[in-house]
């Protein structure tokens, strides 16, 4: 009954400073623009959505926010006054507190040690004055509706009930400001609709709320106000009752950049790499990749689309035998499951990571190293166990010219390369070997408009000349423009098989965050397959709709 | 971006031309103040010891002991530093060299061959024992994740338990002549290894071993820098997740990089063995594996550096029993080694940190001054 209160604070806040404002925020690494001009105002009492695909730029701005790293330019105000935090210490003196995905709680302590932890209540200057810190507790979690007891050990909790140990924490230390990163990651639904309640406590007391996050139905049940993040800067500000998730995650991906058409199908009657029923399971037993089978045929890209962590990461691991996995998988004629990374390798794959600096250079090594990596069994890098420096050396030269890799010599090290460069040294890499499969885990994240250009044309023309792509990407004209094929990955499931041609980014969006009103491209028949599942994708909202009636 | 502070330590980030030499010699004018500082407050005259170490060094007996010594921490930081380079911290390199010596002297005791092979025999059982004796604590780390750490260090207890269980005369010992030490059955002269006269004023001889050590630095060099075998190990070293995705068994290379660490550790003992006691007895040199570590820090795994380091460290070994004949207690020595592994990683540290400013400034330079601005983002 008391969800009207979610919405209203717009009309009796903007009168009053706001919360947070930040303005021009600037920050570069060696070789990149990670934040640039950053424009974000969030009012007091407000649930503030901030969005953006993973590598936009959110955790930068967020530990600018909280003093972890200083902005190059640009200026922060916490109610009104220019703040410069040079520590998080600074951060929390100013009243901001932050959640971060990962807790940092010691489970062999008590929620009451773990929250005191780091600032104890003294007694005389010596003893720890529990009484007060168990009161103070109490009183924060009655106050805020946490319901979370001082006593017991953080190991018996759940991971709900962990998350709001940490909120305490941070609300224990006095913040009025929470910056949430990324909370409802590690939850289940029922754990999300929790969360949501108690989120909207906090701002009926009068607490600020930064909510980071990609997943846009949840953004929206939630938030009073977004602010969406694309490639470093923030590309609009919005109200939740003025968009819908479509029009949300086409300002996220963006629509208008340079297109990547490629229309002439060159698409082959040859397989060349086929997945049978391959199923990944995590560490803790739960299939994240779930009985996915596909075709790629010669001159064919197939492009897989789905919102980040929907089981992507693991099906492209499990292709190149980086990770167990059950099921077939056949190169050519060869049945590859029982391959090693290298076998695959020599076998025809080519791979772009998608973590180009943890999975495909070595940062501190020269680029003529970082050619050889990934192809240390094969001509020209070799002669028989001996590495060949002269012939690995020379290809680099190839690679760096005719791939335009901007650099002032190969004996750089790869770090000294913008992230556009390093990608497009990468690919030259991986194109260098003939392959006849590659797998290509979004090529152009983080590189500027130019090298993404490029690394197109590269595609395209390999595709031409036969290549079988697998196209992972967020970019959904990246994956519409350049797909011979598409399918939408869901839960770790192929949900749905899309028409790149007829298709379009609002209908791709909505296909992938399984919002069903749209549902023209889909093939009814695999979509189906994820229905009768309890975490199927129409749960989130409506689940989220019945505890707002409840509340 | 960036890279961590045990890259760094471990010398897997180079460092360019002159900067890499300012760092050592900066860190030694470091440790040469600290000690200088610690000889006065005790009422010494810093330069007066230094002339003492210097001149007693120049004898020509002394000298032979600097090289005979630094040949053994030469191999024993050629081991450490197989490990350092793929991120494997073999600290038991001290219990692995300890048994293989102890083995191979009771097999060449019990032997008798013609010299080359009589010698060869002897190497290549200290060698095998020390890589099995590696192996240990390798498949460990392959198979159920052992810290390599704990398990060299505990195995390192073993070593000296079960060397002490072997060395008794119901097992490998007898009595040496003259002495009421115990040893292994002196080795023939078929297989001593026959010194090197490089000296003159002295009938004290260099170690033959000198050249093997110089032999598996040029190997040490070849293989990491110019084999696959090499490649792979530093590739899993700087990045284990890039080396996964290149195809690098990994738990392969760690099982390998840790027996070739312990086979070149087995090979530490044998320049004293072969040289010079012929037995391995209860006074047999302990703790050169820990030298071995402190000295593949300082040369940061390079093997030139390393051979700078292990003399240096041997001259301060060597020379100091002179101050003791002077009033000045021996042990200033030992301090200052310690001051000089310390301050060789800061002065590492604070180079890089210039290093790295000094290129981002560079890279910013460049970006603001040449190209047009980068489009990220321009879209909007």
């Amino acid at each position: 009954m008391e969800e009207a209160a979610i919405s209203t604070p717009t009309s009796s806040a903007t009168a009053t400073e706001p919360a947070v404002e930040l303005e021009g925020i600037t920050k570069r690494f060696p070789g990149v623009v990670a934040n640039r001009d950053i424009r974000l105002t969030v009012l007091p009492g407000h649930v503030h959505a901030i969005v953006g695909e993973n590598g936009a730029g959110k955790s930068t701005l967020m530990k600018i926010l909280y003093g972890m790293q200083r902005p190059d330019e640009g200026v922060i105000r916490v109610n009104g006054s220019p703040v410069s935090f040079r520590t998080p210490g600074d951060a929390i003196a100013a009243g901001i507190g932050m959640v971060h995905q990962h807790f940092m709680l010691a489970d062999n302590l008590t929620v009451l040690e773990n929250i005191i932890l780091g600032s104890e209540p003294r007694r005389r200057g010596l003893g720890i004055d529990f009484a007060a810190a168990r009161r103070k507790i109490k009183q924060i979690s009655d106050a805020y509706g946490l319901g979370v007891d001082p006593d017991t050990l953080v190991e018996d909790l759940g991971v709900g009930a962990r998350q709001r140990v940490e909120i305490l924490k941070v609300l224990y230390r006095g913040a009025r400001i929470l910056i949430l990163d990324e909370p409802t990651a590690v939850l289940v639904p029922h754990e999300v609709d929790e969360l949501f309640d108690n989120l909207r406590g906090l701002v009926r007391e009068g607490l600020t709320i930064i909510f980071i996050s990609h997943k846009l139905d949840e953004v929206l049940s939630v938030a009073d106000a977004i602010t969406v993040i694309r490639r470093g800067t923030t590309v609009a500000s919005v109200l939740p009752k003025d968009v819908s998730a479509r029009k949300l995650a086409e300002l996220m991906v963006g629509s208008e950049l340079p297109s990547p058409e490629t229309r002439e199908s060159t698409v082959t009657a040859e397989v060349a790499l086929a997945v049978r029923g391959l199923t990944v399971r995590s560490d803790d037993g739960r299939a994240v990749v779930e009985d996915v089978s596909f075709e790629i045929h010669k001159g064919e890209v197939l492009g897989i689309a789905g919102v980040e962590g929907n089981g992507q990461a693991e099906l492209v691991e499990a292709i190149m035998g980086m990770r167990p996995a059950q099921g077939t998988i056949i190169l050519g004629d060869a049945d590859i499951s029982g391959w090693s990374t290298l076998r695959r390798r020599e076998g025809g794959i080519g791979y772009i990571p998608e973590d180009r600096q943890r999975h495909g250079l070595l940062l501190g090594a020269p680029l003529w190293e970082n050619r050889i990596l990934g192809h240390q069994t094969r001509k020209p890098n070799v002669k028989g166990p001996w590495i060949d420096r002269a012939g690995a050396r020379a290809d680099t030269e190839r690679i760096v010219r005719e791939y335009d890799v901007r650099t002032p010599g190969i004996d750089v090290d790869a770090a000294a390369l913008s992230g556009g460069n390093q990608q497009k040294l990468i690919v030259g890499r991986e194109m260098s070997s003939d392959p006849v499969v590659l797998i290509a885990s979004h090529p152009t994240r983080g590189v500027d408009v130019g090298a993404q250009a490029a690394i197109w044309d590269h595609l395209r023309a390999a595709r031409a000349a036969g290549l079988a792509v697998l196209l992972i990407s967020a970019d959904l004209d990246e994956l519409i423009g350049l797909s011979d094929s598409l399918k939408v990955i869901l839960r770790g499931r192929m949900v749905a098989d899309v028409d790149p041609g007829s298709v379009t980014p609002e209908q791709l969006g909505s296909a992938m965050t399984g919002a069903r009103e749209d549902t023209s491209a889909e093939r009814p028949g695999s979509a189906a397959a994820g229905a009768h599942d309890d975490t199927s994708p129409e749960r989130l909202g409506s689940a989220a709709a019945e505890a707002g009636e409840e509340a | 971006m960036s890279s961590s502070f045990t890259d760094r330590l471990l010398g897997r980030v180079r460092l360019g031309g002159l900067l890499a030499i300012a760092a050592p010699i900066l860190a030694i004018v470091f440790a040469g103040i600290v000690t200088s500082i610690i000889l006065l407050l005790n009422g010494n005259e810093p330069f007066k010891t230094l002339g003492l170490l210097l001149d007693f060094s120049a004898t020509p007996r002394t000298q032979v002991m600097i090289l005979n010594t630094a040949t053994t921490y030469y191999i024993s930081a050629l081991a450490v530093a197989i490990g350092f380079r793929m991120n494997l911290f073999n600290i038991g390199v001290d219990g692995q060299y300890r048994l293989a010596a102890l083995i191979a002297a009771a097999v060449g005791g019990a032997l008798t061959l013609p010299a080359p092979l009589h010698v060869a025999a002897i190497m290549l059982v200290a060698v095998v024992i020390g890589g099995l004796w590696a192996a240990i604590a390798a498949v460990l780390k392959a198979t159920r994740g052992v810290s390599e750490v704990i398990s060299t260090i505990m195995l390192n207890a073993i070593a000296t338990g079960f060397g002490a269980w072997l060395l008794t005369p119901e097992r490998l010992a007898v009595p040496v002549a003259g002495s009421n030490n115990i040893g292994t059955k002196p080795i023939g002269p078929s297989g001593q290894f026959p010194g090197l006269s490089l000296i003159p004023g002295t009938t004290t001889k260099v170690y033959g071993m000198v050249i093997v050590a110089i032999v598996l630095g040029v190997a040490y060099y070849v293989l990491l820098n110019r084999t696959r075998f090499g490649f792979d190990l530093r590739a899993t070293g700087r990045s284990e997740s890039a080396a996964v995705a290149s195809g690098v068994n990994v738990k392969k290379m760690v099982v390998l990089t840790m027996i070739l660490s312990g086979a070149v550790a087995g090979m530490v003992g044998i320049p004293q063995l072969l040289g010079a006691s012929y037995s391995y007895s209860l006074d047999f040199p302990p703790g050169l594996g820990f030298t071995g570590i402190a000295i593949a820090l300082m040369g940061r795994n390079n093997p030139i550096g390393i051979g700078v380091g292990a003399l240096l460290w041997s001259f301060l070994d060597n020379s100091n029993d002179i101050l003791d004949f002077n009033g000045i207690p021996k042990e200033i020595v030992i301090i200052m080694q310690g001051t000089i592994v310390l301050s060789v990683i800061i002065a590492y540290e604070l180079v890089h940190r210039y290093r790295s400013v000094a290129e981002q400034r560079r890279v910013s330079r460049q970006l603001s001054a040449g190209t047009p601005a980068p489009a990220e983002g321009a879209a909007a």
